[in-house]
């Protein structure tokens, strides 16, 4: 009897629950119906993304690599964005006694969130969303931007995408500096398609500099399951002000594992030789390492990670053929106690971007 | 379960409370004075200016991750806008001079 009263009382709250959610989501769609922008910047639906092969030979064995990251962004009224991001990434090599190339297609959503931004300062974010753990996953990770398409070795680590809610946004300090941060939960450890998400809590807060053009933040994360680990981890981000010089660091220490990476990448668009060449190519070097932590060498393996301390150093090239479509190479070595070997990398990366709407005159 | 949907039923409230309350404080008329203001300062001041200030803030911002895309019509730009102001958790100011920038 009171386990049936128990019941009853406990379908009226989720259903008052639940009328409260409508009420507000009504009062918001309201609001959102009230919005006026121009009708000339009124944002349209965009198909957007990359597509890229690359070819990574490493240690003489080459793997060929195609991908193609589709990003749909559907604006709505003033203050709301449906986001979303799917990988599709074939992965072929030759069988170890000859034969055509094969392989898996590893197929899953990336993100797929809806965005509300509420003020100038601040955005809610709410469903899939990349974990914004460091800079990398969430800033360089799409072909077209990275200087260099080797993942840096720690990327693996507390960047598994969150299932949740997330408020992010970004505040003027003054007129020398402008702070951003972004504060989420991940309310479940069961995965959407191919990538399992887990239950934790975490920040991110940065202090960008526009002068010296510096930003500098970090990031922490708290697992809510098993052992309940503590994460954390630190970016610099920085423009020279007088050479087309871009620097990127970052440095994570987590149960899996530590380590940092630091990347230079520079424009020779003040060449005095070859320029119209030169004017268009990117060189790029990165130097890292890597220390594997309680997990193991095996855990660590099936995160993505090395499964022993590692040094790597890279150096690359970029050539930009047109917008949105580069040209890539570059060389690597990997030292550790499981073997020291190069890895080759060479391939092709393009950006596309297409309206799903009509965009009036430009 | 029913106590994991219950939780979850109270976080979507919660957010969906915090969302509410942020529109109502963003659309107070204290907001709405600086939006004016803003818009005073967008209409009156001289244009170059502000393009200007625009490529500044596209070179800080955006030149932090990528090199500069082509310009693409307004109503591109402007859902491209969105996302990114997202994404670098940018400011609404920048996310507005950057627009202007890359739409003239």
């Amino acid at each position: 009897m009171s386990q049936k009263r128990g019941k009853t009382a406990c379908r009226c709250r989720q259903r008052s629950a639940w009328q409260v959610l409508a009420l507000c989501l009504s009062i918001l769609a309201a609001r959102w119906s009230l919005a006026q922008t121009p009708e000339a910047e009124k944002p349209v639906p965009i198909l957007s993304g990359s597509i890229g092969t690359f070819s990574f030979v490493t240690g003489g064995q080459n793997l060929i690599d195609s991908q193609i990251n589709p990003v749909l962004l559907l604006p709505l009224g003033d203050r709301w964005l449906i986001e979303s991001r799917a990988e599709f990434e074939g992965k072929f090599q030759r069988p170890p006694n000859g034969g055509p190339y094969g392989g898996p297609v590893d197929k899953h959503v990336d993100y797929v969130q809806i965005d509300y931004i509420a003020s100038p300062y601040l955005t809610v974010t709410a469903g899939r969303f990349l974990t914004p753990f460091g800079i990398f996953n969430e800033r360089l990770y799409p072909v077209w931007i990275r200087a260099l398409q080797p993942d840096p070795l720690i990327l693996p680590i507390n960047t598994a995408p969150s299932d949740g809610a997330m408020l992010r946004g970004g505040i003027p300090v003054n007129a020398k500096a402008n702070m951003n941060y972004a504060v989420y939960v991940s309310a479940t450890s069961i995965g959407v398609g191919s990538v399992d998400s887990e239950r934790h809590v975490g920040g991110r807060l940065g202090f960008f500099f526009p002068g010296p053009r510096l930003e500098v933040g970090g990031s922490w994360q708290k697992a809510l399951q098993e052992e309940r680990k503590n994460a954390f981890g630190f970016h610099l981000v920085w423009q020279a002000a007088k050479v087309p010089l871009s620097v990127h660091s970052e440095y994570a220490r987590s149960f899996e594992g530590s380590g940092y990476w630091i990347e230079g990448a520079y424009r020779l668009s003040q060449s005095h030789f070859w320029q119209k060449a030169a004017r268009r190519t990117e060189v790029a070097a990165r130097a890292q390492q890597f220390y594997s932590g309680e997990i193991g060498p095996d855990g660590g393996e099936a995160l993505g990670l090395p499964g022993t301390n590692t040094r790597e150093a890279d150096f690359g090239v970029n050539y930009f053929l047109r917008d949105g479509l580069k040209g890539v190479a570059s060389y690597g070595r990997q030292f550790s106690s499981a073997g020291n070997f190069n890895q080759w990398t060479y391939g092709i990366a393009y950006r596309f971007l297409v309206p799903l709407g009509r965009t009036g005159a430009q | 379960m029913k106590t994991h949907l219950h939780r979850t039923s109270w976080l979507a409230i919660l957010l969906c409370t915090l969302a509410l309350a942020s529109s109502v404080f963003a659309g107070s008329p204290s907001s709405r004075k600086d939006a004016a203001a803003a818009g005073v300062v967008t209409y009156n001041t001289d244009a170059d200016n502000l393009r200007l200030q625009g490529e500044q803030r596209f070179r800080a911002n955006c030149g932090r991750c990528h090199a500069a895309p082509q310009k693409f019509p307004t109503r591109m730009m402007s859902t491209v806008l969105r996302h990114m102001r997202v994404r670098a958790t940018i400011t609404a100011e920048d996310q507005r001079l950057i627009l202007l920038y890359m739409t003239q």
